[in-house]
């Protein structure tokens, strides 16, 4: 099987969802003649056509705007909004109207709408292409919300938001679009070829959305993460000879609730790990409801490891990133508990 | 053409003759069905603001005055054509026939609302009728409609979109993404400003700034721009058929500023005569478009004051018969409960955690 990077699988995604469904366009800024500046969609204008994959103005609003008017006239998009920095125009057509259109139309009108952007930090990108925004989406009532981890994982979940009637907001964790990243900065980068998670199976395929994943099984603590975040709280679990239970939630909204309490049952403590702003961050719901369905289980507090409530820094980028040392250092205060 | 930006096109004199390069192949049938459509609308508002005042229903927006527009824009559009309509345009649905009842179940919010009391009242949404669901979000609906007509270009349909935004509203971003699309892309879209002259409190020149008028703001995207009397049935089809025709045979869009007057107050919730002179309504600018059509007919020799007064009668009674029948299935605090499952339909699939805080609501009927 193939070895691919995340990018290379997100364009495979692509090229299945557009030959099997004529529907399927696929538009944003810089994405259709040059192919993405991530060149997440190299090649598909030249296979199928400027009608079907096409650069837009730059106009975040007018993207996803345009795209949910296409969606109430049978097409079904796939736009590109080039970093999640630079959603936030588009926040009301994603708030308002696709997350609400199905409710308050009763299925009159449907937005089956995926809007893809690059998430996180890690490529000194600064405090305007380094943000992860998800708790902005997993708050709104209608959306889904789904962040990938893994070459494998990319193609197969990106495949099932475009199949799904309802709008998703795709997070692609750009540190990882080329290599497994664990947060070691200073240490060589580990490109996916060298890695069992980058196989990709040529063709159709899906990976559902709302199914966590263990990643590492394990009986001491259970930790919670996404994204970079799986390979980091990875990294802490070796390091630290902590016989950690990961869990990879691939999609935050519809939330695999079920695995994550059955595991902290058995592990007795949870410990939460996101890249976003700590307050009113995605960890405090993982938090409220590990608390709300297992509490006579836990042995300990639930911790969170998250980025600081601050701008995400430039140059003092890895004070602001939570890498291993910082998982590491709250899993063994919780065990000490 | 760049003057038509500037002008104002009218048919209807004040002699209430047609005359100019504008007017409209329209047949007898035609003028009275508009007539009657018009009429229909403001009797609907008439009746539903009543209700509103007796506490039937929490809301309700007038578009006196403005009746025209609507009306007439839809009698010119093809069935498969779609609206992404304002609050202010319940005669695109009128005029295509959508059943006043079941408009009425909407703003009772009642058993038989076909939105199940989700929406505000007026916030109606009919695919079948080309109507796009309303949205309170103001200017959002103006790109949505160029991304239909970017759909049908790219399935290489005929079928033909129309935006439509208030003039206030064109100051949000949306009024600008809309047009740069529209223009980019050539979309065969027709983009309507209802110029009312007011949103809620604030004149329009607060949002016009100093460009000249409405229309003018296409002339910079290179949209071909008109600017028309909204009163005037006969100007608004004849307008309307020509920037549908043009986007429909493949010529991209057009901006129409429809000047108009709102005649009301903003909503149930306004009054006007905190900001604006009492003696300007009762002017009514550019007149009662009911009027100016009615007394058209009889200076045609096809009608008289008392077809008019019989038409008016009959319409009257039509339209309190849907009331009672719509009143019959409740209103917004009385009469039997509808299916109110707001936890239906906020996804395709309700995921489980939408199933767990409804058996927490139904736990919970107890407390009532």
């Amino acid at each position: 099987m193939a070895r691919m990077t995340m990018i290379e699988a997100i364009r495979d995604a692509h090229f299945v969802a557009m030959e099997a469904d004529e529907s399927v366009v696929v538009f944003g800024e810089d994405v259709g003649y040059f192919g993405g500046v991530f060149r997440c969609t190299q090649g598909l204008q030249a296979k199928f056509g400027s009608h079907r994959c096409f650069d837009a103005p730059i106009s975040e609003s007018g993207i996803v705007g345009a795209a949910i008017g296409m969606t109430a006239n049978g097409l079904r998009p796939c736009v590109e909004i080039q970093f999640a920095d630079y959603m936030y125009p588009a926040y009301d057509q994603i708030v308002s109207e696709a997350a609400r259109i199905r409710h308050r139309s009763v299925g009159d009108f449907t937005v089956p709408l995926t809007i893809r952007m690059p998430t996180g930090g890690g490529i000194y990108g600064g405090q305007t292409h380094s943000q992860s925004p998800e708790a902005l989406f997993t708050h709104v009532a209608g959306l889904k919300t789904v962040v990938p981890s893994t070459p494998y994982d990319a193609k197969g979940l990106l495949l099932s938001s475009i199949e799904d009637n309802d709008p998703v907001i795709f997070l692609e964790p750009k540190r990882l679009y080329n290599g497994p990243f664990d947060g070691h900065y200073d240490r060589p980068v580990v490109p996916w070829s060298q890695h069992e998670w980058a196989e990709v199976p040529d063709g159709h395929y899906t990976v559902p959305l709302g199914k966590a994943v263990i990643r590492r099984p394990g009986t001491q603590v259970t930790v919670l993460a996404y994204g970079t975040m799986v390979f980091v709280a990875l990294a802490a679990a070796e390091e630290s000879g902590i016989d950690a239970e990961v869990i990879d939630l691939r999609t935050l909204l519809p939330l695999d609730s079920e695995l994550i309490v059955e595991s902290v049952k058995k592990t007795g403590r949870c410990v939460v790990v996101h890249e976003a702003t700590r307050t009113s961050g995605f960890g405090a719901e993982l938090a409220a409801i590990v608390q709300e369905e297992a509490f006579f289980h836990l042995e300990a507090p639930i911790r969170r490891v998250t980025g600081w409530d601050t701008p995400y820094p430039h140059a003092q980028e890895w004070d602001y990133f939570p890498g291993p040392a910082r998982v590491m250092a709250v899993m063994k205060d919780v065990l000490e508990v | 053409m760049r003057d038509l930006a500037d002008g104002l096109i009218r048919v209807l004199g004040d002699d209430h003759k047609a005359s100019g390069p504008w007017q409209p192949d329209l047949t007898l049938d035609q003028l009275i069905k508009g007539l009657t459509d018009m009429m229909r609308v403001r009797e609907f508002d008439h009746r539903m603001m009543a209700a509103q005042r007796q506490g039937k229903t929490s809301f309700y927006m007038r578009c006196l005055g403005e009746e025209a527009i609507a009306c007439a824009f839809r009698a010119a559009m093809s069935d498969d054509d779609m609206n992404f309509p304002t609050y202010r345009q319940q005669g695109l649905l009128i005029a295509h026939g959508y059943p006043l009842v079941k408009m009425m179940n909407q703003v009772y919010s009642n058993e038989h609302d076909p939105l199940k009391g989700r929406q505000l009242p007026i916030m109606y949404s009919s695919r079948e009728h080309g109507f796009f669901t309303i949205s309170g979000n103001l200017a959002t609906q103006f790109i949505q409609a160029v991304g239909w007509a970017m759909a049908a270009a790219i399935k290489g349909e005929e079928n033909v979109a129309a935006g439509w935004i208030g003039d206030g509203s064109t100051a949000e971003s949306d009024f600008h993404s809309a047009m740069v699309f529209a223009s980019t892309y050539q979309a065969p879209v027709v983009l309507n400003i209802v110029n009312n002259q007011w949103a809620i409190s604030s004149p329009q020149s607060l949002a016009r700034g100093q460009a000249a008028t409405f229309a003018a703001k296409g002339l910079g995207f290179g949209i071909p721009a008109l600017r028309a009397d909204g009163n005037d049935y006969l100007a608004v089809h004849s307008t309307a058929s020509w920037a549908l025709e043009r986007a429909r045979s493949g010529h991209g869009p057009t901006l129409i500023e429809w000047v108009t007057y709102r005649a009301s107050a903003h909503s149930s919730s306004d009054d006007p005569s905190a900001y604006r002179a009492a003696q300007e309504s009762d002017r009514w600018p550019l007149g009662n478009p009911i009027e100016r059509l009615a007394q058209h007919l009889i200076e045609l020799g096809e009608w008289s004051e008392e077809q008019q007064q019989q038409l008016h009668v009959q319409i009257e009674e039509e339209v309190r018969a849907a009331q009672v029948e719509a009143e019959s299935h409740g209103t917004l605090h009385e009469g039997p409960k509808p299916t109110r499952d707001i936890f239906e339909g906020v996804y395709e699939k309700m995921p489980r955690h939408l199933q767990h805080q409804r058996d927490l609501l139904e736990g919970m009927a107890w407390l009532e």
